[in-house]
């Protein structure tokens, strides 16, 4: 395996062949925000927070998907960025009802991490407040539709994971919406196997345990990359 | 099928031809209306007539003056009858006997036809788009023979190169790079996607090459399969285009009989076979990446790029993906050479491309047209200008495209050329506004196309696009201050840097060209700033005017 050196944010780095400019930039200490990457699980580049700046492309390249080449010169950080990634983050504030403080994910939540970070205090554009509604059919878990940020991370979890596929996305544009089985409720899905990896890869308050407070709630989201490196890597331990 | 019997299936075609054709449209537009049954008319009339020895009646594809539709064509006597009523029809065939006809008749020496240039749409409204002898007898098939036979595929790939084609898409990628990728891309399986998922608003060419010429694009397809060594095609049209869809599968069936397609096409060592794909109807499936995933069976989602299809694409094997119109010019490149070609056009835009003119204007139709040719010769002379006073702007290239203001109509029609002023070739769309009309709300009804079509996927286009028309909106109702319209000018701004692909990526392009040419129209709605007037800020508006 070759070694490609690179520079992020002007530091020199190096980093196997086919790594991301992400993984590159994580090693290297160099904060990029994200909300759809989720380690041990295919990206998708949706979520566009990971944008960075490559001297000699004039488009924005998604870290997550962009594999390092010799020689690149990335920016992570520009005002520009900075300036892109608030306005995203305004955006998903004002597509959904993000109301933190009635709701379970408060603290815990990785919108509410982001929004910190992008140093987003508040929104330009007009609140929707859409009415998704939130379906509580299954017997251990919820999910409430209004908190969701269509980051599909349950989605590939249960897919690539679990291998049930229980969820995915209906509709489009603005009227998406993550569906379960053929669009029954959630409790109904013969598919489901109630193992809880959707509820570990959600990043907001959207996918909750039933009866669980904010004070409990905690996420384990080191348990499915744990899951991956078992399966792929035959890692057994933690 | 060899050479010989391909000359044969021409020779017998054209002895058995009557002396006179009459051709009547059977495409979608003047079917809508009711050239079946002039066609019915034209037909009984001639038995009636007694003259069924000496004229022949054809329903033939699209010859382009759709806005005067139906349309009747006598040839050889290249008379031309429009908006051609069922009654009309047996005074027509009456001419023949010396009689006059009620129909009004063409000007066929008028700019809308002398001014074109036909290589896509040569034979279109010419031929019976339903019969492979008809096509075969006007040299069809010949061009796929010579790549086959008289070729390497390295040879074709290279006339393309040298011809100077671009993606007429509307990207304008070159075509001849794109098919050298997918050649030299290692792997045994590879695919040819025609992409006829046309899908933007006012524009219908690659419809009409479908609708009259099916034969023309399937041959393309099978050039460019054996030249970047592919034995598997795939055409995406969509729903919306049931006739196109009939014919396709008409033209598969018979070219298959013939053996053009299939195994061992004329006898060689090349297999290629043509399935057709159905796309449910979105704007987004149009996009390349999203079009491939829609053909495997999942969601049309678009993916980022690289890897470009060419490299991975259906179902991770290299695939060359090109429009209809694209492929409808790659016979008449191998037939012609690429000299000839590249004579024709700009020196960065060869050829030839076809607009769908509509809006606002005297003659609506397609045309065919040399790149290079003004807008304002495009508008003013071939489509006769505005019925009622000037042009304002003319609208090219759908939603991803964007509206070029009057003072500007002396622009040449080129990729680079529209690029440079805000607006983009695109599929072919022209749609023509008069002094009537608001540009504001032309760019906020592009604004909810493309609101209405973004698949959800990536943040800034299915959000930014919903602020974006809200913005808009609340402009039209005279609710909106100067800081509103910075605010659409960042969002504008954010969702073509950000956004995942072409879609969201040309979203704001409406906007921003409407905004360039005509701020004045944006100013002249906006609101003093609340503090001044006591009114409430455009923020408490309701929500449900998003």
């Amino acid at each position: 395996m070759s070694v490609k050196t690179l520079k992020i944010d002007n530091k020199d780095i190096a980093i196997e062949e086919g790594a991301t400019i992400l993984q590159a930039a994580q090693e290297n200490g160099i904060p990029i925000p994200t909300l759809c990457h989720l380690e041990g699980v295919t990206d998708v580049g949706a979520c566009r927070l990971c944008l960075v700046e490559i001297k000699g492309t004039n488009r924005l390249l998604p870290a997550c998907v962009t594999e390092v080449a010799e020689g690149m010169e990335i920016q992570t950080n520009t005002e520009k960025l900075q300036e892109y990634r608030k306005m995203t983050v305004e955006l998903l504030f004002s597509e959904g009802n993000h109301i933190c403080a009635v709701c379970v994910a408060n603290g815990n939540c990785e919108l509410q991490d982001v929004a910190i970070q992008v140093g987003m205090d508040h929104t330009r554009f007009t609140y929707r407040f859409p009415d998704r509604g939130v379906d509580m059919s299954h017997e251990l878990f919820g999910i409430d539709h209004n908190r969701c940020i269509l980051c599909t991370r349950c989605v590939r979890v249960c897919d690539e994971i679990e291998g049930a596929h229980v969820w995915d996305v209906a509709m489009r544009g603005a009227a998406c919406y993550i569906v379960s089985g053929l669009n029954q409720p959630w409790g109904e899905v013969d598919a489901c196997t109630s193992c809880g990896k959707c509820v570990d890869a959600c990043p907001t308050g959207s996918i909750f345990r039933k009866g669980e407070t904010t004070a409990e709630k905690e996420r384990d989201r080191a348990k499915l990359e744990f899951l991956v490196n078992a399966r792929e890597k035959h890692q057994w331990t933690r | 099928m060899d050479l010989a019997d391909l000359l044969e299936i021409a020779e017998t075609q054209r002895t058995k031809q009557k002396p006179t054709r009459v051709h009547c449209c059977t495409s979608t537009g003047c079917r809508a209306a009711r050239s079946l049954e002039v066609l019915h008319n034209l037909k009984s009339a001639t038995e009636a007539a007694g003259l069924q020895d000496q004229v022949e009646v054809v329903g033939v594809g699209c010859s382009g003056f759709c806005g005067r539709g139906p349309l009747v064509e006598i040839d050889p006597k290249n008379v031309l009858y429009e908006e051609v009523k069922p009654e009309d029809a047996a005074s027509i065939i009456d001419t023949l006997k010396g009689g006059t006809a009620t129909a009004t008749q063409g000007d066929l020496n008028h700019p809308f036809f002398s001014r074109q240039l036909k290589i896509v749409r040569q034979h279109s409204g010419k031929l019976d788009p339903e019969s492979i002898e008809e096509y075969i007898a006007v040299g069809g098939y010949r061009s796929l023979y010579k790549a086959l036979y008289e070729m390497s595929p390295a040879e074709v790939v290279e006339e393309i190169t040298k011809s100077g084609l671009r993606g007429r898409g509307g990207g304008g990628y070159p075509t001849g790079l794109k098919w050298a990728t997918v050649a030299k891309m290692p792997g045994d399986q590879k695919y040819v996607i025609c992409n006829g998922d046309e899908g933007d608003p006012g524009a219908f060419m690659d419809r009409s090459v479908l609708e009259s010429d099916p034969h023309l694009v399937l041959e393309g397809m099978a050039i460019a399969g054996y030249a970047v060594g592919a034995n598997h095609g795939f055409i995406y049209v969509r729903a919306e285009y049931p006739l196109a869809i009939q014919r396709l599968q008409k033209a598969i069936q018979q070219a298959k009989k013939y053996g053009l397609l299939g195994s061992q096409i004329f006898d060689s060592h090349f297999d290629f076979k043509v399935d057709i794909r159905i796309g449910a109807g979105a704007f987004v499936c149009g996009e390349e990446t999203a079009l491939i995933q829609s053909i495997e069976g999942g969601r049309g989602n678009p993916r980022t790029r690289p890897p470009y299809p060419a490299q991975s694409g259906l179902w991770e094997c290299p695939t060359l993906i090109n429009n209809v119109e694209s492929f409808a010019n790659i016979t008449a490149i191998i037939r012609e050479g690429s000299e000839w070609y590249a004579s024709i056009g700009t020196e960065k835009s060869k050829g030839t491309k076809i607009f769908a003119l509509t809006g606002k204007i005297r003659n609506n139709g397609l045309i065919e047209v040399p790149m290079g040719i003004t807008l304002r010769e495009i508008v003013e002379e071939m489509g006769g200008g505005v019925p009622d006073g000037e042009v304002k702007a003319v609208q090219t290239g759908g939603p991803s495209g964007g509206c070029i203001p009057a003072s500007l109509l002396d622009t040449p029609v080129d990729y680079d050329s529209l690029m440079a002023i805000g607006s983009m070739m695109g599929s072919g769309g022209m749609v023509v506004m008069d002094q009537t009309t608001n540009m504001v709300e032309v760019a906020q009804f592009y604004m909810e196309f493309c609101r209405g079509e973004s698949c959800g996927k990536c943040i800034p286009c299915r959000a930014g696009t919903v602020q974006l028309y809200g913005m808009l909106t609340r402009l039209l109702k005279k609710q909106a201050t100067q800081a509103d319209l910075e605010k659409l000018k960042d969002l504008c701004y954010m969702v073509k840097e950000t956004s995942l692909c072409g879609l969201g990526m040309s979203a704001p392009n409406p906007v921003l060209s409407t905004l360039r040419y005509f701020t004045e129209e944006y100013e002249a709605l906006l609101q003093p700033p609340a503090y001044l007037n006591g009114k409430v800020t455009a923020g408490s508006v309701e929500n449900s005017e998003l």
